[in-house]
């Protein structure tokens, strides 16, 4: 269980967090999803401790502010939008590094699995600064992966935290990313994913946490979200939802699955 | 790289270069091991002294003068050598790997300045201290007065350029320059206020060499570097995680505040000491450091040990050369160094215009 209460985030004298309360289930896929500016990211660093922040963020039932950062990293990875690399390090050194720590630690077996697990099996022996922006965040997502391998430890289940892990990536590998986060929570992980597509969120999350404007305006199923009505209010314009525009091109991610046909 | 071929396939991970590092450190500790030994046989006083050398080493009995030189000269010259490139190049990786910029190097951005100001203000003030601290710290006077400065400047220098985790080479490079110019100045103004008995030992130091070392001097400057060489296997994890920034490095279960106070003080201590017997000697720590990563990769678990090695034998060799090059005078190793090191600096900046963008 992740439960976040009161979380207050200041970045100078503005105020970008009013007092938020947030909670997760393991077992689910929880989206955070919002206009540009919200707050989503900043409520993801809040929970994953990068941002200071009042209010209280719990864990599994443990205080995720007072905890060590090894503690932490045992149970959950974080994968943040855009990851700076200063030296030219493998593909398979980037993945090692996640499992500096944790209980995978020195289970090399696990990087060449991560890697297929991403489609990047081959990729090991190649520079990661000479690969794209996309397989850059997937050999991320790979060794985030690498870290919290198993998604249930022996003291509970283990948790992705993703901030917005398919921005960068083309239409099969969304799919694919999201395939990801969605087995880790079907095996019992917890995952909590910052938003931007909410065609893809409306595939595959089980609960949706709507922010607009450093509060959030409603947390609950995808049904219970994604409505006219709250989309409209929170993005601040007329959406419509499940009406296909009357004219022009449109893709559909609903009608795509992985694999070629 | 050359080696690559000779990783069994099917056992190493594809991308896995810590075979290869492994075998470098085997490799360099017969390079360190030649060098050692050429450092002890080469030399200014006429004769090759590899004979008495073999002599020597099979415990026969030398000649009184064979012995003052290997004995009293070089031996104390060459493993002061060794400790001095050793504590440069790790520095220097450390710093690279702090600052997660491959051009950090403690000369180049004032660290060894203020090292050296550190050295210069025990030299000139050391006497107003009260005489029972004077008795206490005694010859560590200096080494431990550079080891403030460098640490000194090292926080500065990392508060300076570094924003939420992220560091501007730009910033850092800039900051070096007025860091070094500060210490310069006031350095300046305590060699104008120093008496005659302190002028004299101010020049002998900052002749910038290995050339005096002794056994007494040995002793002083070896326990700060030992204690960075100690220190530097405890933060290579931490280092290669700082690689993908504090945050991620956190994430990672890296105890982000304890690695960085720990690698600044691995820094201040080899830089301080190093300066404090050697006078600052440049480029080891970016030369050494950045030819390993080209070879083996960036792992700091190998990359610090390796420096080291190679750190020693550089210097060593270096050391050598400017013993023979205008035999029977010795050319300072500052300058050997200099030469090899300039232009390297340039092809590093040449091959990678981008990095001062980072």
């Amino acid at each position: 269980m992740l439960r976040a209460e009161n979380i207050t985030v200041h970045f100078g004298p503005r105020t970008v967090l009013h007092d938020v309360s947030f909670d997760a289930k393991p077992g689910a896929l929880t989206a955070i999803v919002g206009p540009n500016g919200s707050g989503k990211t900043t409520l993801l660093k809040a929970i994953t401790g990068e941002a200071s922040h009042d209010g209280q963020v719990m864990l599994n039932g443990q205080n995720a502010g007072s905890a060590k950062p090894w503690e932490l990293a045992a149970i959950r990875g974080v994968l943040p939008q855009t990851t700076p690399l200063a030296f030219p390090f493998t593909v398979s050194e980037v993945v090692r590094l996640g499992l500096i720590s944790g209980v995978t630690a020195d289970q090399a077996e696990i990087i060449p699995a991560a890697l297929s697990r991403v489609g990047l099996a081959d990729y090991g022996a190649r520079f990661y600064q000479e690969l794209s922006g996309g397989e850059q965040q997937r050999v991320q997502l790979a060794r985030v992966l690498a870290q919290v391998w198993e998604p249930i430890s022996e003291v509970g289940p283990r948790w992705l935290f993703l901030d917005e892990p398919v921005s960068a990536l083309d239409i099969a590998h969304q799919l694919q990313v999201m395939q990801i986060a969605r087995d880790f929570a079907d095996a019992g992980g917890g995952v909590v994913a910052v938003m931007h597509d909410l065609n893809l969120t409306a595939m595959f999350a089980d609960q949706i946490a709507l922010i607009s404007d450093g509060r959030i305006i409603a947390q609950s199923t995808p049904d219970e979200i994604l409505t006219n009505d709250l989309l409209s209010r929170a993005y601040n314009c007329a959406v419509q939802v499940n009406t296909p525009p009357s004219s022009g091109t449109y893709i559909l991610p609903h009608m795509a699955s992985m694999g070629v046909h | 790289m050359a080696m690559a071929a000779d990783v069994p396939r099917g056992v190493a991970l594809a991308g896995d270069r810590s075979h290869q590092a492994n075998r470098l450190t085997s490799a360099l500790l017969v390079v360190l091991f030649a060098a050692v030994l050429a450092s002890l046989a080469i030399g200014a006083s006429g004769t090759s002294l590899w004979t008495t050398l073999w002599d020597f080493l099979r415990g026969e009995d030398l000649s009184l003068r064979d012995r003052v030189v290997l004995w009293d000269i070089r031996l104390p010259r060459t493993l002061m050598g060794a400790l001095v490139g050793a504590a440069l190049a790790v520095s220097g990786a450390i710093m690279q790997g702090l600052f997660r910029n491959p051009l950090a190097d403690p000369g180049l951005i004032g660290v060894s300045a203020g090292a050296g100001f550190g050295a210069i203000v025990a030299i000139v003030l050391g006497g107003l201290l009260p005489l029972a601290l004077q008795d206490v710290l005694g010859y560590y006077l200096v080494p431990f007065a550079a080891f403030l400065g460098s640490w000194a400047s090292t926080i500065i220098l990392y508060r300076v350029s570094t924003r939420k985790g992220h560091t501007s080479v730009a910033t850092m490079l800039l900051a070096g320059i007025a860091l070094g110019a500060l210490t310069g100045a006031i350095s300046g103004l305590l060699v104008y206020i120093a008496d005659d008995a302190q002028l004299r030992t101010l020049t002998f130091w900052g002749m910038g060499s290995i050339a005096g070392a002794t056994w007494s001097k040995l002793f002083t400057a070896a326990p700060l570097m030992i204690v960075a060489f100690i220190a530097a296997p405890f933060v290579a994890k931490g280092l290669n995680g700082l690689a993908l920034g504090e945050a991620a490095a956190s994430h990672m279960g890296i105890a982000v505040q304890r690695t960085k106070n720990t690698a600044i003080l691995a820094v201040a201590a080899a830089v301080g000491s190093a300066v404090a017997v050697s006078g600052g000697i440049g480029f080891v720590g970016i030369v050494v450091p950045h030819l390993l990563r080209l070879a083996v990769g960036p792992d700091h678990r190998y990359l610090l040990r390796n420096s080291a090695l190679l750190g020693a034998a550089l210097l060593l060799v270096a050391d050598i050369i400017s013993r023979v090059v205008i035999a029977p005078a010795e050319l300072p190793i500052g300058i050997i160094m200099a030469v090899i090191g300039g232009p390297f600096f340039l092809w590093i900046l040449l091959r990678r215009r981008g990095i001062l963008d980072m």
